[in-house]
């Protein structure tokens, strides 16, 4: 790990000499850190997702995003290559695209009309030449040299990145093998997309990824399954962390319960409090892969999610907004070849995860519970040892914070803390 | 006499072509009051849920319902997921035990303000819309066609920080069973595709 440190703080700030095993509560705090991660996470060294590219099927087609503070267009030239560029006029900096979706023959800044071509290159100013002879730019003004601002563009399957490091390896390389495996496995055959919506949390961006990381809360604080006695029992499976420690799968094989001929249809199996759901349609499954994981969650360092549980098939970003408060922007996603009836039972499921998810929806305040305890206590760190002091992939229990170690592991390489 | 008549006649027949066009555009007496009705639905139901007394939610719904919440950017797309869909009763009383008992979340209430109602856009079914044994009734007529009314929801936290939570339309399909106005359908359509934190109780 590099340990020089990059971020200018007031110097009172080391990571404590736990390291790995404790978090200090100051990183969700540090107005001096939030900006270090805009120049050395989001505009640094690392593989942003910006969108997915079906959104961007056709040349002309764009679609606007974050990364991190940073606004981009994503658009498909007429070449049918994906670019990425910084959504900002390269003459006073003015938005160039408003809208979220669009199609385009060029970019026109509504401010002083400069038109950039597809890819980017200036094309033309108005009155550059001056009116009358009189005025307009000086002679030597190139604009060959005032284009937009070009990210490199990768792609994985349907998931389109884009860096601004010139050096960055090539995403699958960065997220490395088992990675990419399993974002091979999300799509596999083609998909469209069945739902989305943005999901405003009210913490900062790395406690919203310290959960999804965390197979520890899942069924500690999601109460939904143990108190209508619905638990069922998981056969297999893994907390997986790639090499630079950010990214992580956490998968396992459940029991399907297709509600015919289980326990819970026939009464054997009840609540402490005698709870129980009366319509059963939103617990339908269907194995949705031959390889028998009905459940896996992927994160991609820094801020990018996917989710398999059972049907219920989603991509997030996650976009950092102020130093508590992010926006998590969702793609839900089916596979072209549903059958109506498989549709029919995603939606049921729909009720299960997301933002008013029975199952998962106190994922949207817990971020915020700490949050709100954590402002100026800076003395204090979180204590991360279920599961060790490694990052290493754990095959015994996914009751561990591995994956959360990793996340901190290959943030503070970057930040150099 | 005779003179002073005609023009009259004229004029008269004049004014009846523009009421006849303005009635075409505003409900007739029996819409009227059947718009009264869901108001008053409406408004007991925002009632029911901003007073905490959930239990009594359901009782707002025909046997029969579909409860949904999506956004406007999601039924512009024809997505079918949206952010809820219950179908039925008992997944409505699903709900409201999941709020009693599974669910963990900050404790708040809504307030909700609504509209007046409107009809949707469009043209009014004529009689073989209307479903039903007995014979076509203004009541019948009107509930074959959906109703839109707005809102908004402020969100009340127990610390006492409220926030505007919502706002969006109902877009209705109301049924009269045993005398008694029910909701057949209540989608629930968001504005804003932006959701703050998590949606537990339901709009």
């Amino acid at each position: 790990m590099n340990t020089t440190a990059r971020v200018e703080t007031d110097g009172m700030f080391r990571w404590p000499a736990e390291g790995l095993a404790r978090v200090p509560f100051r990183v969700y705090n540090d107005p001096q850190i939030a900006e270090a991660e805009q120049r050395l996470l989001f505009r640094g060294e690392t593989w942003n997702l910006v969108c997915l590219d079906l959104e961007v099927a056709e040349p002309g087609q764009y679609r606007t995003n974050w990364i991190g503070e940073t606004p981009v267009i994503v658009v498909r030239d007429p070449a049918c290559a994906i670019r990425v560029f910084v959504n900002r006029c390269a003459h006073r900096g003015s938005m160039l695209c408003l809208e979220q979706h669009g199609r385009a023959e060029n970019f026109t800044c509504m401010y002083h009309n400069w038109v950039y071509g597809l890819d980017g290159k200036l094309q033309s100013i108005a009155f550059k030449r001056g009116v009358r002879g009189q005025g307009g730019m000086p002679a030597e003004f190139d604009i060959t040299q005032h284009g937009l601002r070009e990210l490199r563009v990768d792609t994985i399957r349907n998931l389109v990145f884009a860096t601004f490091s010139d050096t960055l390896p090539p995403a699958r390389d960065w997220f490395g093998p088992r990675m990419v495996w399993s974002l091979e496995r999300f799509f596999h055959k083609p998909i469209r997309l069945i739902g989305g919506y943005t999901q405003i949390l009210p913490n900062n961006w790395k406690l919203y990824s310290e959960n999804v990381r965390d197979s520890y809360h899942a069924s500690l604080l999601h109460t939904f399954f143990a108190t209508f006695g619905l638990n069922r029992l998981s056969m297999d499976g893994a907390v997986e962390v790639n090499e630079a420690g950010g990214s992580h799968l956490s998968w396992s094989k459940m029991a399907t319960d297709d509600a015919e001929g289980t326990d819970y249809a026939s009464g054997g199996l009840r609540s402490m409090r005698d709870l129980a759901i009366e319509d059963r349609r939103i617990l339908k499954t269907w194995p949705e892969f031959d390889d028998g994981i009905t459940h896996m969650i992927q994160t991609l360092f820094p801020n990018v999610f996917l989710q398999q549980i059972q049907n219920t098939l989603a991509v997030r970003l996650l976009v950092p907004k102020t130093i508590d408060s992010s926006e998590l922007q969702w793609w839900v996603f089916a596979y072209e070849d549903d059958t109506p009836e498989q549709t029919r039972m995603r939606l049921m499921q729909s009720n299960l995860v997301g933002p008013a998810g029975l199952v998962s929806l106190e994922d949207g305040f817990i971020g915020n519970a700490v949050q709100r305890t954590t402002r100026g206590d800076q003395g204090h760190g979180a204590v991360v040892e279920m599961g060790g002091h490694g990052v290493g992939t754990e095959r015994q229990s996914r009751v561990s914070e591995a994956a959360v170690r990793g996340f901190w592991q290959q943030w503070r390489g970057l930040m150099g803390f | 006499m005779a003179q002073t008549e005609a023009p009259a006649v004229v004029a008269t027949t004049v004014a009846t072509t523009v009421a006849a066009t303005a009635v075409r555009a505003r409900p007739t007496r029996e819409e009227r009051e059947f718009l009264a009705a869901t108001a008053q639905l409406t408004a007991d139901y925002a009632g029911t849920i901003d007073d905490d007394r959930l239990e009594a939610w359901p009782d707002y719904f025909a046997p029969e319902c579909l409860y949904r919440i999506e956004t406007r950017e999601g039924r512009a797309s024809g997505w079918p997921i949206g952010l809820m869909h219950c179908e039925g009763l008992a997944m409505l009383r699903d709900r409201v035990l999941a709020i009693r008992h599974g669910n963990v979340f900050d404790p708040h209430t809504y307030r909700h303000v609504v509209s007046l109602p409107r009809f949707a856009p469009g043209a009014a079914p004529g009689p073989a819309a209307a479903t039903g044994a007995q014979a076509a009734s203004g009541t019948e007529l009107a509930c074959a066609r959906r109703v839109l009314t707005s809102f908004n929801v402020t969100r009340v936290m127990k610390t006492g920080e409220m926030t505007l939570f919502a706002a969006g339309t109902y877009d209705d399909v109301f049924v009269e069973i045993d005398g008694c106005l029910l909701l057949q359908e209540r989608t629930v359509v968001l504005d804003s595709r932006n959701l703050d934190t998590l949606l537990v109780i339901p709009i």
